[in-house]
């Protein structure tokens, strides 16, 4: 049975100190309610993907559950470091897909900035292997990437320069993105002048710690058609892979092979031509938690051949406009990274710019009818790319 | 933290109430007055002649008595043949650098350390290692010679690291 988004909602991202967690949450559920033209009790089921360990709150379903007058409904928290989101999604998808739901609510919400900045650091550096990485050798998140980041720039030849225009095109985009957590353009010299948090990575390679929360209604085939639904996204396909836990447990820091091996499938399903499915696409969200990150994102997506990612940036083919514009929503860079919302976010972009919704200055050309999700959780412990589309596969 | 717990000890007296002022929204905020203090604790009972391979200055890992398969970190089952017969065996402490990184914001437990250098290598056995890089990053790049050794640490306890090679 296939699936459809049929309504989205997305909060302002950024340091939310003025609302609480379902307060937060429902800034998303509310207009992803409204835009399905659904009810609570049109809802089956109920899926929400947040992390948590900095925020007080655990037994978050059933707190949206009270908040939000849901009567009736079976609810699931989900978690899978920052493809969380996605995760979230796989399983409101699957449920329809299965037949055992027809009207599914998927939620990612997380509220970080609950707890000091040198918490979020001590605990995310933990989403690897514990003992033998965090525990002996203090690994922090962007250590993790900084590891891969060196591995690549002595492979390829890549500089802290190129990282740095990443920054500042996500900023560029997060610019025109009312909901982001940083509005402001940056200049490649403020990001090459920031200080080191993880060598190579600078301040301004790294995504931020954010509070934030997004919301889509997903709904079968059978039911689009009873409500007779128009403005509606597909979930053509999704490819989900995982890593091990210990990078020194993998063969390559130059690209993801959870990421790699999701595409892959996503691609088959879809019939999407592996070898350059660009062309086949409109434009990508892919998981820039640091700069680095997204030029392996393309070379695992196939947007470039290996080594060739960095090309990509140097002449400016993820703008709009170029070989396939990626992260035009100011990605985790600049819209900020709230790690359980983010790949509902970027669900919510992939609605928003297929129907021809997104803000001025960052709205997409839809030409095939195709938008890619990559969303990464850890260091490639788990990969999920998705691809939406206009009409069903 | 602390900013903040006196803040609220402040408003207590003043207000009623554990609350705070956040300085950038100016909205108001509760201080949680329960405070969770976590350590876990850890099996090793699988992991002893690893430890005491630490001891005398040896790096081991376990390798399927079937297949011949090396484990590091060391495992005490092996996937591959679904058997549990397993031999230590010590590792050529000998490698090539792979990758690094100069951790400087650290973490909360580890901020009596000065910024550190973390680095993946392979050992010319075939396995791979992640520890500090004792030496100067500044001087190594990847495809570099190492050697693996063992010391104290500033907290007092042994642990393997990765030194670079000189020449």
């Amino acid at each position: 049975m296939p699936v459809a988004i049929v309504g989205a909602g997305h909060s302002k991202f950024g340091a939310r100190k003025d609302v609480n967690l379902p307060e937060l949450s429902w800034e998303a559920i509310k207009p992803a309610m409204e835009s399905a033209n659904v009810e609570q009790k049109d809802i089956d089921f109920f899926v929400v993907g947040t992390a948590g360990f900095w925020s007080s709150e655990a037994a978050v379903p059933a707190l949206i559950y009270e908040y939000g007058r849901f009567e009736d409904v079976g609810s699931m928290r989900i978690e899978a470091a920052c493809a969380t989101g996605s995760a979230a999604i796989r399983v409101g998808y699957t449920a329809i897909e299965s037949g055992e739901a027809d009207v599914v609510l998927v939620l990612g919400i997380e509220k970080m900035q609950e707890s000091p900045n040198p918490t979020v650091i001590e605990l995310i550096g933990r989403f690897g292997s514990y003992f033998w990485e965090f525990e002996n050798f203090g690994l922090t998140f962007p250590g993790y990437y900084a590891l891969h980041a060196t591995a690549y720039m002595a492979k390829y030849g890549a500089s802290e320069e190129d990282f740095a225009k990443i920054a500042v095109k996500n900023h560029f985009y997060g610019s025109k993105n009312p909901y982001a957590q940083f509005q402001n353009e940056i200049t490649l010299e403020k990001a090459l002048n920031s200080p080191y948090i993880a060598w190579p990575f600078k301040l301004f390679d790294c995504s931020p710690i954010t509070d934030g929360s997004a919301a889509v209604v997903l709904a079968s085939e059978d039911k689009v058609k009873e409500w007779g639904v128009e403005e509606k996204v597909w979930i053509i396909s999704q490819g989900v892979g995982t890593g091990t836990a210990n990078l020194s447990r993998r063969d390559t820091f130059t690209s993801l092979k959870s990421a790699s091996y999701a595409a892959e499938v996503a691609y088959k399903k879809a019939g999407i031509d592996r070898e350059k499915p660009y062309k086949e696409l409109d434009g990508a969200n892919v998981h820039d938690c640091f700069t680095a990150a997204e030029i392996m994102a393309y070379e695992d997506l196939g947007f470039a051949r290996r080594g060739e990612g960095v090309e990509l940036v140097r002449e400016e083919q993820t703008y709009i406009g170029g070989r396939i514009p990626v992260n035009v929503d100011g990605g985790l860079k600049a819209k900020g990274h709230p790690i359980g919302a983010t790949g509902v976010s970027q669900a919510v972009e992939a609605y928003k710019q297929l129907l021809s919704k997104a803000e001025s200055g960052r709205q997409i050309d839809v030409r095939n009818g195709r938008f890619l999700a990559h969303n990464v959780g850890g260091t490639g412990h788990y990969s999920y790319v998705t691809i939406y589309g206009l009409e069903k596969r | 933290m602390e900013d903040l717990k006196k803040a609220a000890e402040t408003n207590i007296k003043e207000y009623g109430f554990p609350v705070t002022i956040d300085e950038k929204s100016g909205a108001l905020q509760w201080v949680d007055m329960r405070e969770l203090n976590v350590r876990y604790i850890i099996s090793i009972e699988n992991l002893q002649e690893f430890y005491e391979g630490l001891r005398e200055e040896k790096l081991l890992a376990t390798k399927c008595r079937k297949c011949n398969e090396l484990y590091f970190p060391p495992q005490k089952d092996c996937p591959k043949c679904m058997i549990s017969e397993m031999e230590w065996v010590e590792l050529k402490k000998d490698g090539v650098l792979e990758t690094l990184t100069v951790i400087f914001v650290r973490p909360p437990s580890f901020s009596n350390y000065e910024p550190y250098a973390v680095a993946i290598a392979r050992l010319d056995d075939g396995v791979r290692v992640t520890a500090w890089l004792n030496g100067d990053p500044e001087k190594v790049k990847p495809g570099d010679r190492i050697k693996i050794e063992v010391s104290r640490r500033k907290e007092g306890y042994l642990m393997y690291e990765i030194v670079p090679v000189e020449g």
